[in-house]
């Protein structure tokens, strides 16, 4: 079947098999291999992107399921070489150790954020349940979403406005956005 | 040239690695995709324990994208092929054959039977369901008493019995402290127990990945391993392959935890298969297959002995193991065990001591090394018999460890199992968990629980700790028959531009190597954190190196990296005494600088490093070459040591338990990077603390996985966690010359004991003695209602 899907800010029209997982067509097709595969049951959370505007584990979509949208991984939230303050949270707060499950954890921790810009640390546990990591004992993790919750919110400064994912959902955005033009909120996808 | 002022030794440096994993370029073996490649399946075996009549393969080449299916036959004819075990603990161990495919019989559930290449890996996966395979059942054998009884089946026929090997260790005959025996006739208390140490599945979260390109002058060997040296050696030696023409690369690896120090028969298959097609072959695994058959860890029943004086001085320990190999040996498996046998004694004074086990094969998957590997079991054992004793005599479980513990002012002192433990401050570490923890008001508010008979009560679990790290001096290990050194190798390359490489044998997966070495190497040379590039993984630039596992890396590795320093320092010293027109003996090194004592003449390492470089003027007869590279072989082992605090609260009437707080204070020596180690010790007790509450791989009667993928084998989520409290004291370690311990294993070794030490305390007034693990809601809720021990 022929799908189009805008992927961090680019087009792509491709024939795919009807059973090709989305994370299979991002990291096989279009070399998004930022975005990983961490278990066949969806528990892990590990290949978790944003589609439309909301986290999904791209193990449970279909590629077909993607046509017409648009798909935000780990390697498009960085902007003008400046990391997502989600993405720096994680680096200063030592949120990670191997690495693997991080694309997917900080996918969620912006759909997190987006639905709840102020959460605490029991909501940051709850929101992030349906992502395993191994290696940080989660501390850590929890400590660098509240981190970048502060850092993100209104009046929190500058830095932050000026690093902004582009807001995907077609619901939030102005008819005539280009999906790659800078979006005026830096709360992350869902919002 | 800019020297750097404070030491970077000590600070809190965000991590090199970072910038690159939470972007997403990052380099996972399944990323690799090379010209050509092929995708690997493998068809497994169904069944725990079965002859295999026949294997039909016909219909699975004739699938769409099929290029090749190979069984035994095709792969092994002449079955010579066996994966490797590096530690005959004994003499007379008995070996089984483990073959890269299964040909006449499996012995596991997920043994390999067969293996498809196919042009995509959704072809490959699909061809499986074409292949046909006939299995004669055979009874199995999961128990391990039952696996030692007369008349059992014998899984290996070859072996004649389902006993691995038996290990002792003795004091009275070793020379290191008394008769057990004697001791337990004249004990004035007695108290004996068994625990179980259940399955578990280390479970990092990057599933296994090799891919092999045969189309070059070497095979190129890309690997999701820990030990990219140690599997370049053994596939030489399994393989009969030249080692010279074998390189093996670890890229980025996610997780290992111990998971991934084995030689993998689909490593090898991978390689087989790539040879025989003249192609690059990819085998990738799923998260199910990754459970089914990569190696699990723990699985011990333990029976111990402890026996003390009526005033609460240890008198003897004894201990008796089953430990469960699964059904062929991982790569140090038989010598898990042995890891802990040195560990029982802890860190209490006790005259004797006997240490027996047996190791045993079942129809499960293999056992080895998981995060702390034999250590774990032992800190277990010995904190829960503690609690046990302080019971039997009245004592504060606190006050008991106080009594018998080796006090700061006693170091070096060697332990009866002949360990010379260098440096330790208990007191130091309790007291401050203490303070943290508000003990004395825990204890109150559990009384107070206890008398108005809440349905939620209040325990308090006690885990004081020591470890064995920094593996290992190579003679220890030489002693123990493990089948290679302890050593670690460095190397550092001084660039023309002052930039710095350092390449190390270590092999990080996780751990912050390429943050902590740059420290490391800052320091020495005197050179910017920035300019120092860490390399690692790659036994092409890295041909030395003993690899990463058992917190080695730093106390070993991390004192390769001083000793190559010193070495380029002294090759830089002549260089610049003949920059500054001075004598070699009047030259002084710091911060980076080549001074004229006395003088503010100097000139900068990294200048030294161009002039070498260009060689136009340097003292007659140097050899222009900075570079250097050194081996270390430790002496000593290295004793992390802490206090563990728990509080469980425990629902009665749920069985539910919840951490309500959790203090740790851990000992690790000289800290190089504060964040780094804060990161393993919550990791290492969460790891723990599952094993305490959540995880366990569970077999059916059948020998089937029935916690085969992570919907049903319990790894913790973060909000099953609790928020920890470190803190750490630092007491320099005296056996390398950084002064560090090793912080990798700690957190794992420390804390099961302290959680279900908690929640039998909380229980203790219920006539609850003990909890088996983990220690789910129903398990609680029985042992209230009187169900279990």
């Amino acid at each position: 079947m022929r799908i189009t899907v805008g992927v961090d800010g680019t087009r792509y029209t491709d024939d795919v098999e009807p059973r090709m997982l989305l994370v299979h067509y991002l990291r096989e097709r279009l070399g998004k291999t930022g975005t990983v595969v961490g278990c066949d049951t969806s528990n892990c959370g590990a290949c978790t992107v944003h589609l439309d505007g909301h986290s999904v584990k791209s193990c449970s979509v279909l590629a077909v399921q993607a046509d017409g949208s648009e798909v935000t991984t780990i390697e498009g939230l960085a902007r003008d070489g400046r990391m997502h303050p989600v993405q720096q949270a994680f680096r200063d707060n030592h949120a990670l150790q191997c690495g693997f499950c991080t694309p997917g954890m900080i996918m969620q921790a912006i759909d997190l954020l987006a639905d709840d810009p102020d959460p605490d640390d029991n909501a940051v546990r709850h929101g992030l349940e349906g992502n395993l990591c191994r290696c940080t004992g989660y501390q850590n993790i929890v400590r660098a979403v509240r981190d970048a919750a502060s850092k993100m919110a209104p009046g929190a400064g500058p830095a932050a406005e000026q690093v902004a994912e582009p807001t995907l959902d077609p619901a939030s955005r102005s008819s005539d956005a280009d999906i790659s033009a800078p979006a005026p909120s830096h709360t992350g996808g869902g919002s | 040239m800019t020297a750097t002022a404070e030491p970077e030794v000590g600070k809190a440096r965000l991590r090199k690695e970072d910038e690159r994993l939470v972007t997403g370029r990052t380099r996972w073996t399944d990323n690799i995709t090379l010209p050509g490649m092929l995708h690997l399946a493998v068809l497994r075996s169904p069944l725990a324990h079965a002859r295999i009549a026949e294997i039909d393969t016909s219909a699975a080449r004739e699938m769409p994208g099929v290029i090749a299916v190979f069984t035994a036959k095709d792969l092994d004819p002449a079955r010579e092929i066996g994966l490797p075990c590096a530690w005959p603990v004994t003499p007379d161990m008995k070996h089984p054959r483990r073959p890269v495919l299964a040909a006449d019989k499996v012995n596991f559930a997920g043994e390999g039977v067969a293996v498809v290449a196919a042009r995509s890996a959704a072809e490959a996966q699909d061809a499986l369901e074409a292949i046909d395979v006939e299995y004669e059942d055979l009874p199995v054998v999961l128990d391990m008493e039952a696996a030692l009884a007369e008349g059992t089946t014998v899984i290996h026929e070859d072996l004649g019995t389902n006993e691995n090997a038996v290990w002792v260790f003795d004091s009275g005959e070793a020379g290191t402290g008394g008769d057990v025996q004697q001791a337990i006739t004249d004990a004035e208390v007695t108290v004996t127990r068994r625990f179980r140490q259940q399955r578990l599945v280390p479970a990092f979260m990057e599933p296994r990945a090799t891919v092999v390109d045969p189309t070059g002058p070497q095979l190129t060997v890309w690997s999701s391993t820990q030990i990219p040296h140690i599997l370049r050696v053994m596939t030489a030696l399994t393989l009969g392959l030249p080692e010279h023409k074998l390189r093996v690369i670890a890229p980025d690896v996610g997780g290992g935890f111990g998971g991934k120090i084995g030689v993998l028969p689909e490593e090898l298959m991978t390689l087989l298969v790539a040879r025989k097609l003249g192609k690059p072959v990819k085998w990738n695994e799923s998260r199910s297959d990754c459970m089914a058959t990569a190696h699990h860890g723990r699985d011990q029943i333990q029976d111990i002995t402890i026996t003390a004086t009526r005033d609460g001085t240890i008198t003897g320990l004894k201990v008796d193991l089953l430990a469960d190999m699964g059904a062929y040996l991982g790569v140090v498996a038989p010598g898990v065990p042995l890891l802990g046998a040195f560990m029982f004694n802890a860190i209490y004074k006790i005259p004797s001591y006997r240490f027996a086990c047996t190791n045993v094969f079942t129809n499960k998957t293999i056992t080895d090394a998981y995060r702390g590997a034999g250590r774990p079991e032992a800190t277990f054992a010995i904190e829960r018999i503690m609690d046990e004793l302080a019971v039997e005599l009245d004592m504060d479980p606190l006050a008991l460890r106080e009594k018998n513990w080796i006090k700061h002012e006693e170091f070096p002192y060697t332990t009866v199992a002949g360990l010379t433990y260098d440096s330790g401050n208990y007191e130091a570490a309790t007291e401050r968990a203490k303070q943290l923890f508000d003990y004395d008001g825990l204890r109150r508010e559990q009384e107070a629980r206890r008398a108005s008979n809440d349905p939620v009560q209040l325990g308090i679990g006690i885990s004081t700790y020591t470890e064995m790290c920094g593996l290992a001096p190579s003679r220890v290990l030489g002693s123990l028959a493990y089948g290679a050194g302890g050593w670690e190798h460095a190397a550092i390359r001084m660039l023309p531009t002052g930039k710095v490489e350092v390449v190390t044998g270590s092999s990080a997966h996780g751990q912050g190597h390429e943050t902590a070495w740059s420290q490391i190497v800052a320091d020495q040379l005197g050179v910017p954190f920035e300019d120092i590039e860490v390399l690692h993984g790659d036994t092409q630039f890295s041909p030395r190196g003993m690899d990463t596992y058992g917190s080695r890396s730093l106390t070993v590795g991390g004192t390769a990296l001083v000793l190559a320093a010193h070495r380029v320092l002294d090759k830089a010293k002549p260089v610049a005494a003949h920059l500054l027109e001075c004598a070699v003996d009047d030259i002084e090194f710091a911060g980076g600088k080549f001074a004229v004592k006395g003088t503010d003449k100097s000139v900068g390492i990294q200048d030294v490093a161009l002039a070498v470089f260009a060689a136009h003027d340097l003292p007659d007869g140097y050899e222009a070459n900075l570079d250097s590279d050194a081996t270390f072989d430790p002496d000593n082992f290295s004793y992390p040591h802490g206090t563990h605090l728990c509080a469980t609260e425990v629902d009665t009437e749920t069985g539910r338990v919840s951490i309500r707080s959790y203090v740790c204070v851990d000992d690790v020596g000289k800290v190089v990077n504060p964040l780094i180690v804060e990161g393993q010790v919550h990791g290492g007790l969460a790891q723990g603390i599952a094993q305490a509450l959540y995880e366990e791989a569970v077999h059916d009667e059948s020998g089937t996985l029935t916690s085969g993928t992570f919907a049903d084998y319990h790894l913790p989520s973060a909000a099953d966690l609790p928020t920890f409290v470190t803190d750490r004291t630092e007491t320099p370690s005296t056996t390398n010359p950084l002064g560090v311990k090793g912080v990798g294993e700690a957190g794992t070794i420390a804390s099961t004991p302290a959680v279900v030490n908690a929640i039998v305390d909380a229980l203790r007034h219920m006539g609850v003695a003990d909890v088996e693990m983990p220690c789910s809601p129903m398990r609680v809720w029985q042992a209230i209602q009187g169900g279990a021990r």
